[in-house]
């Protein structure tokens, strides 16, 4: 297989509460061929606070990390983390009006002298991997997994920004879920805020929020809700106890999609990393397997069955085939017929 | 909901505001979608289309003083809905830069975390989640802010106790002393563009352009 190399920013969450998504994500990119090559010596992004206060500071922290590629020959980057893709992506556009440009170098005195691309990892492994290689790559199918996929509100979003999947119901997750083996259930709060940048400030907004998308995605049925965002997760899992002291009823994991991708490639555990989840994955795994073997005793049941059928359509078959023969042998040139049957008999 | 009054309407906020975001904040025809799918609507003061409603009567001391500002979340849905492509959670955003320069804090807990997570930026070029506790507490003195995480990630080693400092945190705490300073202001940058242009409007300058046009090559594309 083709190998491709990209820039790669893991982002400050990676090296914090989302490890399990940076361990995870560099394994599955190094299984489909996917050379990540290190920003070096990246800073912050600067994330919600940074263009809370100012969107020329937010890019100027954005354009350091650009100019750190340029260094060493990097202009075209992916990231796992939807915050840091918005971020870095908005410096971009808003680095194309000149005087913004202008500000911006002001405060890194180290002015972009190429062009830049930013992309998120999900986007890749969907357009440029494409679903039938990371299909190939299954070795343990997450057959019998009831699985939701929650996107969080700034992948996708705006539009005209992201230009990636579609902002009100986005199926590339769902997609790479699918292709893995495992049943996803269509989730209306796909895209719907959890309140995860504000949930410490505003920590009424957890629970309110959170505990809405997992109620619903428990109330449906699902083993997991499977998420790409370090925000999103830490505000479902870390803080799913909270949520459980205000009302919610569940308990439900929330790995990343690059854990169960790595979990269905037959990677080791320090490439799942599900250790490292809050709440426990294992739950969903054993009604996964009896789920499948559900299945797989009621594929056998139905072989059985179409076995049988097609004993007796062939039984059947033979009757009539002999009735028709003895038929045909009471007709002149029936004899014919009887030959070119013991031919083809002799040729087997 | 408190009533507002609207006798005193400053218009120069209103252009203040529709300048500093680059949204033309007179064509929200009021429709209440951006309010509609607010995730934080039921936090918010005034929701999201008021303040927009309240923006375009230029009563820029309920905006500049609401909680709402503070306590968006800058989801983006109420951009994406907009039927009039006003970049509505870009407005906010706009709102609460020139919220902070006046001193207004509507919310200071939100100030207090944003204020962490910069100082934490400074003082190691990368974003450390216990330190931005840790000054959160500070700031806020609320010192039992999500203390009940902490067993369930500290195990887990997931929690770095000290922060990944790289090299160019020099360079990084520049940045943010550079901006502190006025160094972006728009115009002085302006006046040192019309300069440079005035004097160097040779090849150079034109090459310099070609090269630096077009950062996003999506966006070009
Ligand atoms: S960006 Fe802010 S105002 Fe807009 S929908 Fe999200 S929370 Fe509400
Ligand atoms: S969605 Fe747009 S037009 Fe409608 S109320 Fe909000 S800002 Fe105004």
């Amino acid at each position: 297989m083709s190998k491709i190399t990209l820039g790669y920013f893991p982002g400050c969450s990676g090296l914090g509460t989302s490890a399990e998504y940076e361990k995870s994500t560099r394994a599955v990119c190094r299984e489909l061929g996917i050379d990540l090559r290190e920003i070096p010596d990246w800073n912050c992004c600067g994330s919600t606070p940074a263009h809370t206060v100012d969107p020329v500071l937010s890019s100027a922290f954005s354009a350091r990390v650009f100019a750190q590629g340029e260094q060493v020959g990097i202009t075209d980057v992916i990231t796992p983390c939807p915050s840091c893709l918005s971020n870095l992506r908005n410096a971009l556009r808003h680095m194309d009006d000149e005087l913004f440009a202008a500000r911006v170098d002001a405060l890194t005195e180290r002015p972009l002298k190429q062009e830049h691309s930013i992309k998120s990892v999900l986007q890749v492994i969907v357009e440029d991997i494409g679903l039938d290689s990371v299909k190939a790559r299954v070795r343990k199918p997450l057959t019998g997994l009831k699985a939701v996929a929650y996107y969080g509100c700034l992948m996708n979003r705006p539009e005209k920004v992201m230009r990636f999947d579609d902002p009100e119901n986005p199926v590339a997750m769902d997609q790479v879920l699918e292709v893995l083996g495992a049943e996803v259930l269509p989730f209306p709060l796909k895209v719907d805020c959890c309140g995860g940048s504000m949930s410490i400030p505003a920590r009424r907004s957890t629970p309110h929020l959170a505990g809405k998308i997992l109620d619903l995605a428990g109330e449906m049925g699902a083993d997991v809700v499977v998420v790409a965002c370090p925000l999103c997760q830490m505000n479902l899992d870390l803080r799913q106890g909270q949520s459980r002291a205000a009302g919610l009823k569940y308990t439900l994991p929330v790995p990343y999609f690059t854990q169960l991708m790595a979990y269905a490639f037959g990677l080791s555990d320090a490439d799942t990393a599900f250790k490292l989840l809050a709440e426990d994955i294992a739950p969903a795994f054993t009604c996964m397997s009896r789920r499948s073997d559900e299945i797989k005793a009621e594929e056998a049941r139905k072989a059985v069955l179409a076995e049988e059928k097609a004993r007796a359509a062939a039984e059947k078959a033979a009757k009539t085939q002999a009735g028709t023969e003895t038929a045909a042998e009471k007709q002149p040139g029936g004899k014919s017929r009887a030959n070119s049957a013991s031919a083809a008999g002799g040729a087997a | 909901m408190e009533t507002v009054c609207l006798n005193k309407q400053d218009n120069s906020f209103t252009r203040a505001v529709e300048e500093r975001s680059g949204q033309v904040v007179s064509r929200c025809y009021q429709c209440g979608n951006c309010t509609a799918g607010c995730p934080m609507s039921f936090l918010f003061d005034y929701p999201v289309s008021r303040i927009m409603r309240l923006i375009q009567a230029g009563q820029k001391e309920t905006v500049l003083s609401s909680k709402a500002i503070w306590l968006c979340a800058a989801c983006n849905t109420c951009t994406q809905r907009c039927p009039n492509e006003i970049d509505v959670s870009g407005v906010m955003d706009t709102c609460r830069q020139m919220a902070r320069r006046e001193n207004k804090f509507g919310v200071h807990a939100v100030r207090a975390f944003v204020n962490a997570f910069i100082d934490s930026v400074k003082f190691n070029g990368r974003s450390h989640e216990v330190g931005i506790m840790a000054l959160y507490m500070l700031y806020t003195g609320r010192f039992w802010t999500d203390v009940d995480l902490a067993p369930k990630v500290l195990p887990k080693g997931k929690m770095a106790i000290l922060p990944h400092r790289i090299n160019g945190r020099a360079e990084v705490a520049a940045i943010i002393s550079r901006y502190k300073q006025g160094f972006s202001d728009p115009e002085l940058v302006r006046a040192r563009l019309a300069a440079a242009g005035g004097q160097g409007a040779g090849a150079s300058a034109g090459g310099d352009k070609g090269s630096r046009a077009g950062h996003g090559k999506e966006a070009a594309s």
